[in-house]
């Protein structure tokens, strides 16, 4: 179990020992986004900005203006909230090669309650022309993004989370449901059915026609946790992880609407404007199909522990299994 | 001081920009003469007598786009030609600067309060490659409002970015009337003092002046803000001094009579 926010302070710590040109900016928060490692080991290419989101995001565009690679880092309310405007006019209207990688996104924040809970900024980031939006769901998953945003140039944003998660793609791949036939493999055939991370190309985990579950995020693994009960009872239901939110991977989304019975989006995240929105754009205008999207309705978070939030805003594992259930029965 | 050769060639070119920003707007039929004019001295001294080819200018003042483009123009970067070209579809001369759409533009600008920040970043890059390059900001007295200039003039003096070179446009106007109507904003070299700046005022249409305070600036240990006190549409004796020509082109009248004023 490790947080993505903890996976993107090992990628930086490890990146910044390769590639010099890596420099890292936040706003007062290096123990909570984990750039912290990076400013230990590398102090003189970490930035400390204060708590000046937006004279971070102008800085950043300096930097690359300067020719280094910065990655900037706050919680992820106040990089796509506050500084919006400088990343729409000073990163992303030039095109330049900033990293924005935003920590404690959605609910899943916690007690903080709903001042510093993100439930907006997938929408606010993929409405930005030149903008990558990605949102990992785990530890590999991670190292995978902030590896790929370092040799990509132009701006990229990456949806990190506070609590910890669970290792899809890593040592403890047990989540990953293999088909019934795949079951019978050998240990080393099992391994290289681990997908591959490409960006803008969805992950589908199982092939089961009753429901698609498109998540992002935390709520991958939430998903994949529904898919597990829910074979038990012979539902099959085959869940994509949705790691690119933008360029968005139409042809997985047809393909999939295509062949299971129900659409289900599920994002720790508004419904407006993020996954949801995002998966229903394409689906009527390519494939029309009637999509339940799960995420949070049209209202503000508040303080809890975040696997509480998520059950009370409908968002755990269990409001998947009843969701699928519904047209079941 | 500067040669009386080496003044008048600067007079003589600023005029020209002067000709160039009223030809651009008045074509245009479209843009912000007022405080294009009233940076266009500060302009000239920059890019004829102080620039590196790896220095880098900031108009943070976006809308004074036409001055920068002239500037360029003038400085052969640009056919003078194109100038005609400002502000219309399909041109490289956007309404405000833009980098992806005119290479020789170094920062895309337009949204008030940002130029410093981004100098910060460029000047920190410089200052990571251990070189001597200088990076140049033009910023607008109404822009300085915008709380992200002072999060920027923190960041600045905290990382002791002495190779900023920053002119405060001080024309003293605005869209909506005078600074001190808008958003009284002095005193201005308390502040920028008072954020650990290195804080020079000037006459902004001096040359002499202008060059000596980029002179000194090159020895300071700290940022430099140059504090430039010059007339909103200097150069054109109707628009002097006068808020309403913040953002309105001459008609035709008013164009040849400007351009008489200049020649």
């Amino acid at each position: 179990m490790k947080a993505t926010r903890e996976s993107y302070g090992e990628a930086l710590e490890k990146l910044g020992k390769k590639n010099k040109d890596i420099v890292v900016l936040d706003a007062d928060l290096a123990n909570a986004t984990m750039t912290k490692k990076f400013k230990s080991l590398y102090p003189k290419r970490f930035f400390d900005m204060g708590i000046a989101e937006q004279d971070m995001i102008g800085t950043a565009a300096g930097f690359a203006i300067g020719g280094k690679i910065p990655f900037s880092s706050t919680f992820a309310i106040f990089a796509a909230g506050r500084a919006y405007e400088q990343i729409r006019n000073a990163i992303a209207y030039p095109n330049l090669n900033v990293k924005i990688a935003a920590t404690h996104a959605g609910l899943t924040v916690g007690e903080d309650g709903a001042s510093h809970q993100a439930i907006e900024d997938i929408s606010l980031m993929r409405t930005i022309p030149n903008m990558t939006v990605i949102s990992p769901c785990d530890d590999m998953e991670t190292k995978w993004a902030i590896d790929w945003a370092t040799k990509y140039n132009g701006p990229v944003y990456i949806r990190l989370t506070r609590p910890k998660v669970e290792s899809i793609y890593g040592e403890n791949p047990e989540l990953i449901i293999l088909e019934n036939d795949e079951k019978q493999k050998s240990k080393e055939e099992k391994r290289n059915l681990k997908p591959k991370f490409e960006i803008g190309k969805m992950i589908v985990h199982g092939e089961g026609n009753d429901a698609t579950v498109f998540a992002t995020g935390v709520e991958v693994q939430e998903a994949l946790k529904a898919k597990n009960e829910l074979a038990k009872q012979s539902i099959n239901i085959r869940v994509v992880d949705v790691h690119t939110i933008k360029p968005i991977d139409k042809e997985t989304i047809i393909k999939c609407a295509k062949e299971t019975d129900r659409v289900i989006t599920i994002e720790d995240h508004s419904i407006i404007g993020g996954l949801g929105s995002a998966i229903c754009e394409v689906l009527s205008e390519e494939f029309p199909t009637k999509v339940k999207r799960m995420g949070v309705q049209d209202k503000f978070g508040t303080s809890g522990k975040w696997h509480e939030l998520l059950e009370e805003y409908g968002l755990d594992s269990k409001s998947i299994i009843e969701e699928v259930l519904k047209k079941q029965n | 001081m500067l040669s009386s050769d080496k003044e008048e060639f600067l007079k003589k070119t600023a005029k020209d920009i002067r000709k160039d920003i009223l030809f651009q707007i008045y074509n245009a039929q479209s843009g912000h003469p007022g405080g294009a004019l009233s940076c266009a001295d500060i302009l000239t001294a920059i890019y004829f007598e102080e620039k590196t080819n790896d220095d880098k200018v900031i108009l943070s003042k976006g809308h004074a786009s036409a001055a920068l483009y002239a500037a360029l123009a003038e400085h052969s970067e640009i056919n003078k030609d194109e100038l005609k070209t400002f502000r219309k579809y399909g041109s490289r001369l956007q309404g405000h600067p833009s980098s992806h759409a005119l290479e020789k533009i170094d920062v895309s600008s337009g949204s008030l309060g940002q130029g410093l920040s981004i100098a910060n970043g460029i000047a920190l890059s410089n200052k990571l490659n251990k070189n001597d390059n200088k990076t140049y900001v033009i910023l607008g007295d109404g822009e300085i409002a915008e709380g992200q200039v002072w999060e920027a003039a923190m960041t600045s003096s905290h990382y002791k970015l002495k190779n900023i070179i920053a002119f405060l446009d001080y024309n003293k106007m605005q869209i909506d009337g005078t600074n001190d109507e808008v958003m009284k904003s002095r005193p201005l070299d308390k502040k920028f003092k008072a954020f650990g700046w290195n804080v020079q005022e000037i006459d902004g249409h001096d040359f002499n002046q202008i060059i000596d305070a980029i002179e000194n600036a090159k020895n300071s240990k700290k940022p430099n803000m140059i504090i430039a006190n010059t007339v909103k549409g200097k150069g054109v004796s109707f628009m002097e001094n006068q808020v309403g020509w913040h953002g309105k082109a001459p008609n035709e009248e008013q164009y040849n009579l400007a351009m008489k004023e200049l020649s």
